[in-house]
Parts: structure tokens; C-alpha cells; sequence
């Protein structure tokens, strides 16, 4: 097989889209982490209701931005409500219980979602407005592709600016350091948990409708996403948001790099580069050593 | 940092002060002796049997070591398909089989453990599963070896004769009471292990770690160890179901088996000897009575074990025993 620059660009491309939705993911999962110390295994759930919630308000308005708009800020209320009502309850019990319970609510939203929508998974067509490809020097590329980069690229943009310059996110620093002396400030810290749950929740929801244009939807696409969002959190470093960041496009790429020349390696090499960085650095990439002892 | 009321019932059960917890293989096998008479049919009975046993594997780790792992499918699977791909590609007979699903889990379950016990809390939780997830992928693309997508089929084990006497695995109660015979040995390994010197030493990694460092223990050998104990186990319950089932479908490997093992315990009671046993007879009871009128059972199987994690940490038996030692 002879591979030209081009292909290898063109497939470069392909794999930064798919580690920008990881990025996405990983980002939501370290966010949760760094603030709440919670481990939240209903994220790959979040990010298939995400996706289902972008295909019932495309059907319904027959208009994509809704979808990109409405999913995110739908799966990040079913973030506010979770936290709220089931995984407060559970502060102080030990690491464990919080990551137990948001295993069992991915297991009845996936039901939930398939007593809505069947069990089937479903097409969804890629916006009029998206479709097709456009000249991207090396040769074409399809636009919708480039599209979730941007956008990936947008939202990651905007949570950095929200954490580092503004004063809720010296509030949000100041809580992943230490919860005690912020309260002790006078701040309700549980409220910054809440909108964290939330903002995690929404990233999920937003890398789902994203996703949904690429692969469709189906009730177990979560399952999949949320082994891989692991990964890509374990390779970063928990509680990074760069390395979360630099991970999933690192994920993205080694999937489709690899599956430019042995397709069926493709997902087993993202697993052996985890292994590799756990034999070197357990604590991942950028992470801190010891933040979870 | 298990309540006192507990750890005092870990420590009579230790002085063996505790008829029921001296006798405790015995009357595990009494009470699974009768337990087919209980259900409302066999194949429910002996779904109990191999998915208790799954779940004491678990539990092993879980329970006594408090290390949540949630890639156990991998070792379940490993076991179904090292027994099932040993009759059904090699022709061999079921007392090569067996073994062979056991051993083949044990070295998955070393491969991953080594790289997992590396981590710790709640890393260890998402290794493991992204471990497993990694063991899936690889028996799905060895298509000629285990079917792939199809599954393994053809796992036919259908009479054994032993010296004596000949078993036709055919009819569902003799295949109970073969299944029963692995089930027993096993709960007594588990039960010289969590009464010996180690049992001590895993109990006291899940209390304090650091401590039992201090007191000279080498933790990550104790650790390996039980990991590899534990996958074999669950090996050993898969491959009873692929001798059960006759064919090894690729489920066996994904994720939710893996949280299966978890939801089990967790309803059960983890940390308890007979907890995984009440777990899976109470899920599969769930499963079973909740699909006749809904196909959506999991979703009612979800909200009770969510609110067994919310309102009853301890699970049934955890419950039964915090009652009866008061």
C-alpha cells in the first residue's frame, strides 16, 4: 500500500475531529472530577441522550442549530437535577458510592431512551448546510467533520475563559484546591457543584449531538464513549483540563492513524498506548501525583 | 472504613465464634442442595449458581480487598471462551476444558492486574474497565478463533461419565448438581482464604493501606495475588456458563456483565460471604419476574439497586447481618 502525504493529512483531519469529541468528554468528566471528586460513570449515558436529544428537536424543528443548542442545555438540566437529588446525598460516604450510583442511572437512562425511542439505533442525516466537502488544500474534506472541530474547539475555548478569567472561575479554581476554606469564605460551595454537574453534563450532551451527524444514534452509544473518555482521562491526567485536551486529540488520532493501516488494531493500540503511559506515569500526563491516594 | 457494628462481625467470624460463619460452606451447600426447589424453574437456579459465583469472585475483590474493579467481564469471558474454544475448536473433553477457561482467565487477570494495581481508588475503576473493554475488542477480531460477533458456538458438553456412573448434562437437574460441585469447592477456597493469615492481610489493605504497609506487608504482591484469585474465579463461573449455555455468546465480554458482578454485590451486601449469592438471586428473581410483564426490566432493575446504593449501602444480607448483630 502506498500512502501519499495527502491521504495521511486528509486522515490527520479525520482523527482530530474525533478526538475533539473526546476532548469534549474528557473535559466534562475532568471538571466533575477536579471539583467533586466524583467519578461519573453516567457520562457516556449523557452524552447518548445528548445526541438523542439533538435528534427529537431536529425532527421536531427540522432545524440543526436548535438541536445544537437545545441538547446541551436539556442534558445539562438532567445534570442539575442528578447532582441535586442523587449524588448530594452521597457526599462523604466514600469515593465509591457516587461513581456506583451514576453507574446505575447510565444503566436506566439507557433504558429510558428505549422505551422513547426503540431499540434500534437511528439515522440522522448531517445538516443541508454542513453536508459535503470543501478544498482543504491537501485535498477535499468533509466540511461537517471540520464543523465539529470548530465547534469542539469553540466550547473549549469558552470553558477555559470561563475558568480561568472571570470571577466564578477563580470561585471554581479556588474549590478544586481546597472546598473548606472557600466555604469558610463564605461561599455556598454546594451551588458551585451544582453548576459544575451541570457544565459537565452539558459538555456531554454538546459532544453527543455533535457526534450524532458521524454515527447516528442508537441506546448503546454511550457505552462505547465512556470506556474511550477513560482513556483519554487516564492518559491526560484526571483533573487536567489540558491534559484532557491534548489526550483526546492525541486518542483521536492514534485511532484513525491506526486504522489507516490495520483497522482492526485501531481500538485495541488505544488501550496499549494507556497501558504504556500507566507503566511510565500513572498519574498521566499532566496530572498531579497522588491527587487520588 | 467500615462501621464498627460490621468489623466486630468480621472479627467474630475470625475467632470462629460464629456458628454460622464456621459452617459456612456447609451451609451454603445444604441451602444451594434444596434451592432448586425453590425457584420456579431449574434454568433460573442454575443462572444463580454460576452468577453467584461471578459475583463472589467480585466480592473477593471488592468486598474484602475494596478495590472496584469494573472490567470483570474480561475475566468471565476469558473463562467462557478458553473452556468453550477448548471443546468446541480442540475436541477436547470438559475436565481439560474447565481448567483451561480457569487458566486462561487467571493470565488475563495478571496481564491487567499488573497494570491496574498500579493506580488507586477510583483510577483502579476506570483502568480496569477501559482494560477490559481492550480484551473485548481483541476476541472480537479473532473471528476464526471465538466466531466473533456470532459468538462461540457448538460448546457441546453433553454426557460425562465419570467412573461409576454417567451424567446427561441434558436433563437441567443433573446439570444443577454438577455445576453445584464447582460452585462448593470454590466457596471453600474462598472461605480458607478469607480465614487464613492472607484473609487478615487483604482486610486490613482495605482499612487502612498505609498501615498495613508500615506493618511490613507488601501490599501490591497481596494485591496481585487476589486480583489474579478473583478473575480466576469468575473464570470459572464463565466457564460453567459456556458448559450451561453451550455456546459462549460475545456479551460475556461487554461492559454490562462487568457492572453486572457490581450491581450483584452491591444488592447482596459486599464484604459479606453470602451477600453475591443473595445479590444474584435477587437480581436474576428481579429480571425474571419484571420481564413477564415489561421487556424493559432493566430499567426497574436500575432503580432498585439505585436505591439500594442510596438508602441501603449494605445490601440485603449486610442488612440482615447488621439486624442480627445489633
Amino acid at each position: 500500500m502506498t500512502l501519499a502525504p495527502d491521504v495521511l493529512a486528509l486522515q490527520l483531519l479525520t482523527g482530530l475531529a474525533l478526538g475533539a469529541l473526546y476532548a469534549l468528554l474528557a473535559i466534562g468528566l475532568s471538571l466533575i472530577f477536579g471539583m467533586l471528586t466524583v467519578v461519573n460513570f453516567a457520562h457516556g449515558a449523557f452524552f447518548m441522550v445528548g445526541a438523542y436529544v439533538g435528534f427529537f428537536l431536529y425532527g421536531l424543528t427540522g432545524s440543526f442549530w436548535a438541536s445544537l443548542v437545545g441538547a446541551p442545555l436539556a442534558v445539562g438540566a438532567v445534570g442539575l437535577v442528578v447532582e441535586r437529588f442523587l449524588v448530594r446525598p452521597l457526599y462523604g460516604r466514600g469515593l465509591d458510592y457516587p461513581l456506583l450510583l451514576t453507574f446505575g442511572l447510565a444503566y436506566v437512562l439507557v433504558e429510558i431512551v428505549r422505551i422513547l425511542f426503540g431499540k434500534q439505533g437511528l439515522p440522522f442525516d448531517t445538516p443541508e448546510a454542513l453536508s459535503g466537502a470543501v478544498d482543504v488544500w491537501v485535498g477535499y474534506f468533509p466540511l461537517y467533520r471540520l464543523f465539529v472541530i470548530g465547534a469542539a474547539a469553540a466550547a473549549t475555548l469558552a470553558v477555559w475563559l470561563f475558568i480561568d478569567k472571570t470571577s466564578y472561575g477563580l470561585i471554581i479554581r479556588a474549590g478544586a484546591r481546597d472546598p473548606v476554606i472557600v466555604r469558610i469564605l463564605g461561599i455556598d460551595i454546594a451551588r458551585v457543584w451544582l453548576a459544575i454537574f451541570g457544565i459537565g453534563a452539558a459538555l456531554a450532551g454538546f459532544a453527543g449531538v455533535l457526534a450524532a451527524p458521524l454515527q447516528g444514534v442508537a441506546p448503546e452509544m454511550g457505552d462505547t464513549v465512556l470506556a474511550e473518555a477513560f482513556v483519554v482521562t487516564v492518559i491526560g491526567g484526571m483533573g487536567s483540563l489540558l491534559g484532557a485536551v491534548v489526550a483526546g486529540l492525541l486518542v483521536g488520532v492514534t485511532i484513525s492513524m491506526t486504522s489507516l493501516f490495520a483497522p482492526e488494531m485501531a481500538r485495541v493500540c488505544v488501550f496499549a498506548l494507556m497501558a504504556l503511559v500507566l507503566l511510565v506515569r500513572p498519574q498521566g500526563m499532566f496530572g498531579r501525583a497522588g491527587l487520588l491516594s | 472504613m467500615r462501621p464498627l457494628s460490621l468489623a466486630l462481625t468480621a472479627q467474630r467470624a475470625r475467632d470462629g465464634t460464629d456458628a454460622l460463619t464456621r459452617r459456612r460452606v456447609l451451609i451454603a451447600a445444604l441451602f444451594l442442595g434444596v434451592f432448586p426447589w425453590l425457584m420456579p424453574y431449574k434454568a433460573l437456579a442454575i443462572n444463580v449458581l454460576i452468577y453467584g459465583l461471578y459475583a463472589v469472585g467480585f466480592n473477593l475483590l471488592y468486598g474484602y480487598l475494596g478495590m472496584l474493579s469494573f472490567g470483570h467481564a474480561a475475566f468471565f469471558g476469558t473463562g467462557a471462551y478458553g473452556c468453550g474454544i477448548v471443546v468446541a475448536r480442540w475436541g477436547k473433553p470438559w475436565f481439560l476444558a474447565i481448567p483451561a477457561g480457569v487458566f486462561s482467565a487467571a493470565v488475563v487477570a495478571l496481564a491487567i492486574g499488573y497494570l491496574a494495581i498500579r493506580t488507586r481508588g477510583i483510577y483502579f475503576a476506570m483502568v480496569t474497565l477501559a482494560l477490559a473493554q481492550c480484551v473485548y475488542y481483541v476476541f472480537f477480531q479473532a473471528e476464526s478463533l471465538t466466531g466473533g460477533e456470532n459468538g462461540l458456538r457448538g460448546v457441546n458438553v453433553r454426557s460425562i461419565s465419570l467412573p461409576g456412573v454417567s451424567l446427561n448434562l441434558l436433563r437441567p437437574t443433573t446439570k444443577y448438581y454438577f455445576i453445584l460441585f464447582f460452585v462448593v469447592v470454590a466457596l471453600w477456597i474462598v472461605s480458607r482464604i478469607l480465614a487464613s493469615p492472607f484473609g487478615a492481610v487483604i482486610e486490613a489493605i482495605r482499612e487502612r493501606e498505609a498501615r498495613a504497609r508500615a506493618c511490613g506487608y507488601n501490599v501490591a504482591a497481596f494485591k496481585l495475588i487476589t486480583f489474579v484469585v478473583s478473575g480466576a474465579l469468575c473464570g470459572l463461573a464463565g466457564a460453567l456458563n459456556a458448559i450451561h449455555l453451550s455456546t459462549v455468546p460475545i456479551e460475556s465480554l461487554v461492559y454490562e456483565t462487568s457492572g453486572l458482578a457490581v450491581i450483584m454485590s452491591l444488592l447482596g451486601g459486599t464484604g459479606t460471604f453470602f451477600g453475591p449469592f443473595v445479590g444474584a438471586a435477587a437480581f436474576l428473581l428481579i429480571q425474571d419476574l419484571t420481564a413477564l410483564w415489561t421487556e424493559h426490566w432493566q430499567l426497574i432493575a436500575g432503580a432498585v439497586y439505585m436505591i439500594f446504593v442510596l438508602f441501603f449501602p449494605r445490601g440485603i444480607w449486610g442488612s440482615v447481618l447488621e439486624w442480627l448483630y445489633r
